[in-house]
């Protein structure tokens, strides 16, 4: 799949954190350096944040870019928000974010109270859909469903991304304000993660991107502090309403639909997969609606984010509270219902199939399971891979080679020359104890 | 290739635990291909025999063999054997304890439901011996 997230050989060393990180078993080290199996890569953002070198990043575009429109709008995601120590109100950011050279502000935190006004004045659209109904919300976990449970495909909302929302209404907007032409505007997201910059190069749910560029809150973040500091008393720019800025962390777009349903939120890589495992295998027959997030505590823990999940989420929640409620009436203020549907359908990308010819698919399984009987199961890492099945699997599908492993490399010298090498290996790997020290 | 056979043993006194054989059936077979309502049916047979191994034998072990276009999988267990298979294949029938109803297992559909999903089942037992319980699905 296309990721954003790239490793940066000058400062990779090969240590295979990343490699275990990756609920997608997408990482291999090779050479000393990691490498990622493109196809495989959800951009989640786990080895992002995994890796202790700071040798994983996730490119945005740069700011130059603005000066290729005549235009430009920013789309703050209401994340950004949370970044800030005692802000009173998004309204200085957002003040702060023309100072930056932005001609105008679109909040994301908007697009998402039209969908979420949309949804609960409209309960109809959703019995249609298999239950339980799956948020579309997280692009990582989007990309999950899409490469390791196809059978929940259609239990994913079918409504565009919130930002995608907030970029098709901010161009009308603005188009209507300037009299330019629609692409001599540039609409320009300023996203918490990997995944999100992703999703606006490459959507999964439209046939033709929206936005222009994807900044991230990190970046834009430093940027703000100082022209924050010199607006005195902002200007009233904010007009989303909470339950559209609830969104930003983990059971907000759940709460937000307000519907009575019996919902799940669910945040982090793991957890996601074992609850898409159980719905999958209908084990979790009482729930409507189910949330999930890449990042722990929702997109406030995204891998481009400058604060802390759990601080950022506390700060959101307060901001949130003490702030006003104006109404995101979807039907009174955009109308058209046929503005919030996908027109690409997520399809199954079967990334893990061992071949097209399903016996051939068994032949190479049946060697897998033969060769990882004769592993040791101590998933070291050695070999560059994260397990000893997904090094089996790596030799059967040539992508490794038997020797990488030293196990095996041990088996045959002692085959071949007698020697057991246990003493040039290092100790954790040794089959002698060494002898018990005695206190005296 | 004629068959890959899967081996998974089932721990007995964990009904918790009881499924994990079939979902790692279940992703063995999705890497290899094969069609999703087979998986969901394989899934369905090999949990409910789970079950049954967990509450009745105290475990046993679940072989799968998997051929290109068909799968058979079989329960074996060394438990207490069922002395009326007729009385246990009804819907409903169970002789499961208070414990596992209790937890909400014994509603007498484990049997009825693997030769519901299942294009034939039979079941080898002895009393005081054990139960082989073998499913075959053709596609």
């Amino acid at each position: 799949m296309k990721h954003s997230a790239a490793i940066d050989y000058a400062r990779c060393r090969g240590c295979t954190t990343c490699m275990k990180s990756c609920p997608a078993q997408a990482i291999r080290v090779r050479r000393g350096k990691a490498t990622i199996l493109d196809e495989r890569c959800i951009d989640c953002g786990n080895c992002i944040k995994a890796c202790p070198h700071k040798a994983i990043q996730a490119h945005g575009d740069s700011f130059d870019r603005l000066g290729d429109f005549r235009y430009t709008v920013a789309l703050p995601d209401p994340v950004l928000y949370g970044q800030f120590q005692n802000l009173e109100s998004p309204d200085r950011v957002l003040e702060a974010l023309l100072k930056l050279g932005f001609d105008s502000v679109y909040e994301v935190a908007k697009g998402a109270g039209y969908i979420s006004d949309y949804v609960q004045k409209h309960p109809e659209v959703v019995v249609e859909q298999e239950r339980p109904v799956i948020s579309s919300a997280c692009p990582a976990v989007l990309r999950l469903i899409r490469t390791r449970f196809p059978d929940l495909l259609p239990h994913i909302t079918t409504n565009i991304l919130p930002m995608e929302l907030a970029a098709i209404l901010a161009r009308r907007e603005a188009v209507k304000k300037t009299g330019l032409k629609p692409e001599e505007i540039g609409v320009f997201a300023i996203v918490p993660c990997s995944a999100q910059v992703t999703a606006i190069r490459h959507p999964d749910d439209l046939q033709t991107p929206v936005i222009d560029g994807a900044l991230s809150i990190r970046k834009v973040y430093v940027r703000l502090l100082g022209p924050m500091q010199k607006i005195k008393r902002p200007k009233r720019l904010s007009s989303a309403s909470r339950a559209g800025q609830r969104w930003s962390y983990c059971s907000g777009e759940a709460d937000a639909r307000s519907t009575g349903e019996r919902y799940l939120a669910v945040d982090g890589m793991d957890s996601v997969i074992s609850i898409l495992a159980a719905i999958e295998d209908g084990r979790v027959p009482d729930v409507d609606f189910v949330e999930l997030s890449a990042c722990t505590q929702g997109c406030v823990g995204g891998c481009l984010t400058a604060e802390d999940p759990f601080v950022a989420a506390m700060r959101l929640r307060n901001l949130i509270d003490a702030g006003p409620d104006p109404a995101n009436d979807f039907d009174a203020e955009v109308g058209d219902p046929a503005l919030l549907q996908a027109d690409k359908e997520l399809e199954f990308a079967p990334v893990y199939l061992l071949d097209e010819d399903r016996g051939v698919a068994m032949e190479k399984m049946a060697a897998i399971h033969e060769l990882e009987r004769q592993l040791p199961g101590l998933l070291c890492g050695s070999c560059g891979a994260p397990s000893c099945h997904a090094f089996a699997e790596d030799v059967v599908l040539g992508r490794a080679d038997r020797s990488d492993c030293i196990f095996q490399v041990r088996a045959r010298v002692q085959k071949e020359t007698g020697a057991d090498m246990d003493e040039y290996l290092p100790a954790p790997f040794r089959r002698q104890r060494p002898p018990e020290k005695k206190d005296t | 290739m004629d068959t890959v056979k899967l081996v998974y043993p089932v721990e007995g006194d964990d009904l918790i635990g009881a499924g994990e054989a079939s979902s790692q059936m279940k992703l063995v077979l999705k890497r290899m291909g094969f069609p999703t309502d087979v998986i969901r049916r394989a899934s369905i047979c090999m949990y409910e025999g789970e079950i049954n191994m967990v509450i009745h034998a105290d475990g046993g072990q679940a072989e799968v063999e998997v051929g290109v276009d068909n799968i058979v999988i079989r329960m074996v267990d060394q438990g207490p054997g069922i002395p009326d298979i007729e009385k246990a294949m009804q819907e409903g029938w169970s002789t499961a304890n208070e414990e596992a109803r209790d937890l909400g297992f014994g509603a007498g559909m484990g049997l009825p439901n693997m030769k519901k999903h299942s294009d034939e089942m039979t079941i080898d037992t002895v009393v005081g011996q054990g139960t082989t319980v073998t499913m075959v699905l053709r596609f």
